[in-house]
């Protein structure tokens, strides 16, 4: 077993689904913080088989983690001070979503103008739903892309 | 800075406001007459649509205004490549207030982001057409006197039909309505309506038959089958001509029953029916311009 040290301040991501780490290092925009990230992936797991897990060492305030909760629910977001777990922080659905996913309604501006910014926005919180800022049309596994 | 970009933007008040003016315009028209001297009114049409353009222009040139713009997008800079964000930020040194069609959903609202000016959404592809909406609030409280406690019936195609689905969520604003979607099963309305439909406790009924439903109907709302919302031509043709409105179903209708329809009917109501009193679809075309008429003086904020 692949051995990962502590971190002393930052989150611990854990329960990510195997293989889903990478997207979301970009989507987190990891790739653009000077801070130490660690990927871990398909690492053992009682409860899922197989998961992934990021350790990024960082000032707790730096990082916006709401999206997580669009990505994937189940991901735990573990709080890290002094080295210690301090808190789990409980992800809420981001109101707007903005350059995560494509709207992929050939109806849509954003079809036509490359420059728009995708956004897409919490419609029913109940029912977990998004739609095109633009079109309106709801977020599917159809109607966007990563 | 206000802009309209879906019919729901307005609260009831506000519409009431909106009405209560539009009725004014239409009792006294000449007191308007030069409400908008001075000012002018830009028609961005990326799209041809005659009859809406000629409405707003009407409606401007009513007012004291005047006009300018284009008519497709062959003849704007959006031929040259121009985003809306750019063409709205030009059109807003030239006029004071616009209204924009675009074939494609949210460039009005893209738009309105960036614009000088109040932009009004005269339809953007498949989603929003919020002036045909008004009109059509307008021409049912003008000619019923309420926009409450009635039974309307939608017929035709339910399913791409934008001005059923933005006359739905208008509606259900009002209490003591009630919708039966006439429709073949391959143009239903989307479950997306009928699911909030359920949830807000709203009575509805869906049927096949227009002849079974329309001794009910204190209201009819027809609708175009539109070859541009079809994939195939073979589809359109199969079922462009159902739902077809004659006056041997006028005979089964109430005596006040009002046949609305956005225009421009092809088929679906057959001519014969112009010539019945409870026809006023052309009617709803006066309405239009004078709705359009009040929403021009309160997005320019004049009062006379």
């Amino acid at each position: 077993m692949l051995n990962v040290g502590k971190i002393e301040e930052g989150f611990v991501l854990d329960h990510i689904e195997a293989g889903k780490s990478l997207s979301i290092y970009h989507h987190l925009q990891l790739d653009k913080l000077d801070c130490t990230v660690a990927i871990i992936k398909n690492a053992r797991s009682n409860k899922m088989g197989k998961k992934d897990i990021l350790k990024v060492e960082c000032d707790i305030d730096t990082l916006d983690l709401d999206v997580l909760a669009f990505i994937d629910h189940n991901i735990t977001v573990n709080v890290i001070k002094d080295g210690e777990i301090v808190d789990k922080k409980e992800l809420t659905l981001p109101k707007e979503i903005k350059n995560i996913i494509k709207c992929k309604n050939p109806r849509c501006i954003t079809s036509i103008e490359q420059e728009l910014p995708h956004i897409f926005v919490l419609a029913d919180e109940e029912k977990e739903i998004y739609r095109c800022k633009y079109c309106e049309e709801r977020a599917s596994e159809s109607t966007y892309s990563w | 800075m206000r802009h309209l970009m879906n019919p729901l933007d307005f609260t009831v008040e506000e519409l009431d406001r909106l009405f209560d003016l539009a009725d004014d315009i239409a009792a006294d028209p000449a007191k308007y007459a030069h409400a908008c001297a001075g000012k002018k009114l830009a028609t961005c049409f990326y799209e041809p649509s005659t009859r809406t353009r000629l409405s707003f222009e009407a409606a401007m040139l009513n007012l004291g205004g005047s006009v300018l713009g284009f008519s497709d997008a062959a003849s704007s800079s959006a031929s040259k490549g121009e985003s809306v964000s750019d063409t709205i930020r030009i059109i807003s040194c030239y006029a004071d207030i616009c209204a924009m069609r675009h074939p494609k959903e949210g460039a009005p609202m893209v738009a309105a982001s960036r614009s000088g000016i109040p932009v009004i959404n005269a339809g953007d592809g498949g989603h929003q057409h919020p002036t045909q909406t008004l009109t059509d609030l307008l021409t049912i409280r003008a000619l019923k006197g309420r926009l409450s406690d009635f039974t309307i019936g939608l017929c035709g195609d339910l399913k791409f039909g934008r001005t059923v689905h933005s006359l739905i969520a208008a509606l259900i604003r009002y209490p003591g309505i009630r919708f039966v979607f006439i429709s073949p099963p391959e143009l239903k309305v989307p479950d997306y309506i009928t699911d909030q439909l359920r949830e807000k406790g709203i009575a509805y009924e869906e049927v096949i038959r227009l002849e079974d439903s329309i001794a009910d109907l204190d209201l009819l709302y027809m609708t175009r089958v539109q070859r541009e919302r079809f994939f195939n031509e073979e589809d359109y043709v199969r079922l462009k001509d159902f739902y077809i409105l004659n006056n041997e179903k006028m005979a089964l209708a109430k005596e006040d029953m009002l046949v609305l329809h956005p225009l421009p009917r092809v088929n679906e109501i057959s001519v014969e029916v112009d010539d019945d009193p409870r026809a006023v679809y052309f009617k709803q075309a006066q309405y239009g311009v004078y709705v359009r008429m009040a929403l021009i003086l309160t997005l320019l904020e004049i009062t006379v």
